[in-house]
């Protein structure tokens, strides 16, 4: 204890100070120049030895030429400097053939040369920096998205490219229907155009028309269906007329709506692939394997699932718990508050049953696996968790929902102007068969196709600045109409952190109080170290698991801890009114000094409950804790609506109870006991400290201390709904316009060319405001979310 | 009429050029990691090469 670095003002812990000297050794403290932290990022932070001896091994692969890959996912990268910092230490080692850290994905790829075991050896100094290395299989994550991003790229560059020399062609042939050009030429262009605008949207068309056969198959009508028909339509009349040397070909209309249907698409897919890979990453971090102990003494690394009844596990202080067991040897604090929502620790010893997602806290454990797969806890919450995702209703996107009443309106409108000019006309059927694709082309809903994508990719990428990950498609839409808004205790209207509340008389007291307290990880240490500031933990310090920490100084020994640990009488307590988690400080000669402690608030909780209740959402708190608790920190926040000591399945049920009263509520939850709830909410939140298995279900994960990133996402999601029913309108009224021409056969390739771009542009530019209301808020008020500049900007939109 | 019909497929060409380039760049996986692309022009040394590091290092001390 006493052989550390020193941990001055300047460095948060001794992790940092020890990279700092490291750094400075090895010549690269021009890492300190290049780095731009966010201060409201999460510091890097340190590992323990036992957590960072993973076995690196297992996934290294070997090419034919003996050179070595492994894939790992870098935790603690901040900013580009991390990216130089981690690539340079690595590939300081001759060794190494190739060092990169993809900054977007946060994954580093890395091949050597030599032996598969010199692995541990070179990451060995970035480990030591603090970053985690986590190993993790490409092959296994979203390899989905990944393939449909770049299939949404191949075909937008094809399109591009078509559109680009399409309308080269077409301007020349709309400049020749003023300046007369010639028939013979204008076939030739005409035939260009088809060479080119064929091949090209039969490929960048493919994923509109595999959907949209997806969607017939299945008897259902989406977007796609009349962009897939409309484009075919547009296509195969144009050849027609090219072939009978006709003046009016739509190749170009055809490809510009297919490349600007793309870009929609792409932007759409990748916001969302952001938001999820963001996602994903933050869950990865906290899939652990469990450390299983041989017969022979020896430790290896395995997946949880793999773990089987009877194997014994070790558990590194402040390390999760990966299985359900029962305590062998040792004695340590757990944190069970994913669980069941208790704020305070509970002390572990021998004979403890502990389960899945809780934390060990203060000294290592010896665990005797008792149940695995189907038979855990967590498995048994999985359970419920389905129920409540079968009981919600399937959300049908607004899009989706606009298409199925818009499709057989144009289709019979179509069909319609084509008996209309056929018969009653008096027409030839093959110009009334033009004038009938005229009206598919002009309605083909390029303008209402992309009316959704482009707000969500606006709102979408604005919350993921803000550290908010919308991870589900129609998570904003749902949002919108959410009446209620349910919270969860600990972790959520609380930082799951324990705080000083009572003020000791001297300072002094906790000041030697927090020096000594320094030495250990346990919230209520780390509660005292926070309240008193600046401390230098001080030497010759010894913890008792379970019990406290005592201290050997001049003056005799100074005990810190529980009451019996510092041999206080149970009656001896001299402010009794004041309940909740204490510790004591006893020093030899003097009167006992008491700590007090409470899971305080998030500093933004009172705030954020006010404002959603001003703005008449019904605010209710959901917990698993005891009723005291709940009671008195639902009176601090001013929520009437308070239930107490709820089992997982009783935060479902009180959910499914309310939406079948026709109500729709947003649930925002961390634990793992609000794992049920979050899936059977109309919409869901759960904050980035929340347990996989939460995060996984939530359909928006936020990031950070504040809880009014329930306020903005609420926010951007109104404003998003707004943005899109104006779009919607925007593009009916242009098709109030246009069919009427259409259907009386005066459409022209020019015409439909000069509708159809300029509909999508006005889209676009309509989606792009909700960008531009976030730069004016930055700029009047530069700290990060403000909930009163967003109220006031609210209704001028 | 006739330079049309070599200024055409010059045009063409040119245009499947650079479609041709893109695709080779995305199948490459220069667009996998925009973010970092646009921080890594930033870095303004020859460190990346693990036999100039120690030499280098001097340089860039303070």
């Amino acid at each position: 204890m006493t052989s550390m670095s020193p941990v001055g003002p300047d460095f948060c812990c001794r992790g940092c100070a020890g990279a700092f000297e490291l750094l400075g050794d090895l010549g690269l403290k021009s890492y300190y120049s290049r780095r731009s932290i966010d201060p409201k990022a999460r510091p890097l932070r340190p590992d323990s030895d036992e957590i960072a001896a993973v076995n690196f091994t297992d996934l290294v692969s070997t090419d034919d030429e003996g050179v070595h890959h492994l894939n790992l996912m870098v935790d603690g990268i901040h900013c580009a400097a991390c990216v130089w910092l981690i690539e340079t230490l690595l590939q300081k080692n001759p060794s190494v053939l190739h060092a990169r850290v993809n900054m977007t994905t946060r994954r580093l790829r890395l091949t050597w040369n030599g032996d598969i075991a010199d692995v541990d050896e070179l990451v060995k100094p970035v480990l030591q920096m603090g970053y985690r290395l986590i190993p993790f299989d490409p092959a296994a994550l979203e390899q989905a998205t990944q393939a449909r991003n770049s299939e949404l790229l191949r075909c937008l560059a094809v399109a591009g490219f078509a559109a680009g020399n399409v309308m080269l062609l077409s301007v020349s042939v709309w400049a020749g229907y003023f300046q007369g050009m010639g028939g013979a030429t204008r076939d030739l262009f005409h035939w260009i155009s088809a060479l080119i605008a064929l091949p090209a949207a039969v490929y960048a068309g493919m994923p509109f028309y595999r959907s949209a056969w997806g969607a017939i198959r299945n008897r259902r009508v989406n977007m796609d269906v009349p962009i897939s028909l409309g484009v075919i339509l547009a296509l195969g009349m144009s050849l027609a007329e090219t072939m009978r040397g006709g003046p009016h070909a739509y190749f170009d209309s055809a490809i510009t709506l297919l490349f600007f249907l793309l870009v929609g698409r792409y932007l759409d897919s990748r916001a969302r692939g952001q938001a999820r890979s963001a996602a994903e990453h933050l869950l990865s971090l906290n899939a652990r394997s469990v450390t299983v102990l041989g017969d022979d003494g020896t430790r290896r690394l395995i997946a949880p699932d793999k773990a089987k009844p009877g194997m014994i596990v070790l558990v590194a202080a402040g390390e999760r718990i990966g299985i359900d067991g029962e305590i062998l040897d040792g004695q340590s604090d757990i944190d069970t508050s994913l669980i069941t929502g208790e704020s305070i620790p509970n002390t572990a010893k021998p004979g403890t049953t502990v389960f899945a997602g809780t934390t060990n806290i203060s000294a290592p454990l010896r665990i005797r696996v008792t149940a695995t797969g189907q038979t855990t806890l967590l498995a048994e919450i999985v359970r419920l968790m389905e129920n409540a995702e079968q009981g919600r209703a399937r959300y049908v996107a607004l899009a989706d929902r606009v298409a199925k009443s818009y499709a057989p309106v144009v289709h019979l409108l179509s069909g319609t102007t084509f008996l209309g000019w056929w018969l009653i006309g008096g027409i030839g059927w093959q110009d009334a068969l033009m004038n009938a694709i005229a009206v598919l082309i002009i309605t083909c809903p390029c303008a209402l196709a992309l009316a959704v994508p482009v707000v969500q990719v606006i709102a979408t990428g604005r919350l993921l600045r803000a550290g908010i990950l919308v991870k589900s498609a129609t998570a904003l839409e749902r949002l919108t109409r959410i009446r209620g808004v349910i919270f969860d205790k600990t972790g959520t209207l609380t930082t799951g952190k324990p705080e000083l509340i009572s003020n000791p008389d001297d300072d002094t007291a906790l000041e030697l109080a927090a020096s000594i307290a320094a030495n250990s990880t346990h919230p209520l240490s780390r509660a005292l170290v926070r309240a008193a500031g600046n401390v230098t933990p001080i030497a010759n310090v010894s913890e008792h698991p379970g019990q406290g920490l005592s201290a050997e100084l001049p003056a005799g020994t100074v005990r810190l801890g529980s009451r019996a640990f510092c041999g206080i009488a149970e009656n001896a307590d001299l402010s009794s009114h004041i309940a909740g988690p204490e510790m004591w400080l006893q020093e030899p000669g003097r009167a006992a000094t008491r700590f007090v402690f409470h899971d305080a608030p998030r500093h933004d909780a009172e705030q954020v409950i006010e404002t959603l209740s001003s703005r008449g959402f019904d605010i209710s708190l959901l917990s698993g804790d005891r009723a005291v608790t709940v009671a008195r920190l639902a009176e601090t926040l001013g929520i009437r609506d308070w239930k107490a000591q709820l089992s997982p399945a009783d935060k479902a049920n009180e959910i499914a109870r309310r939406a079948e009263n026709g109500k729709c509520d947003l649930m925002v939850g961390d634990g793992i006991n609000d794992a049920p709830a979050l899936a059977a909410a109309y919409a869901s939140m759960s904050p980035a400290s929340a347990a996989e298995i939460s995060q996984n279900v939530a359909d928006i994960v936020f990031q950070g201390d504040r809880l009014s990133a329930v306020i903005e996402a609420i926010d951007v999601a109104r404003k998003s709904d707004r943005l899109v029913r104006q779009n919607f309108t925007l593009s009916f009224a242009y098709n109030l316009i246009t069919i009427p021409l259409a259907v009386s056969g005066m459409v022209t390739p020019l015409i439909a060319a000069i509708a159809m771009s300029s509909s999508s542009l006005i889209v676009i530019a309509n989606a792009l405001r909700l960008r531009s209301g976030r730069n004016k808020q930055r700029a009047e008020d530069p700290s990060a979310l403000p909930v009163h500049a967003q109220e006031a900007g609210a209704p001028s939109v | 009429m006739s330079n049309l019909l070599l200024l055409i497929p010059i045009a063409l060409f040119l245009g499947l050029l650079g479609l041709a380039a893109f695709l080779w760049s995305l199948k490459s996986g220069q667009f996998d990691d925009m973010e970092g692309a646009a921080n890594r022009i930033l870095f303004d040394d020859d460190e990346q090469q693990p036999q100039d590091s120690h030499t280098k290092n001097n340089g860039v001390k303070r």
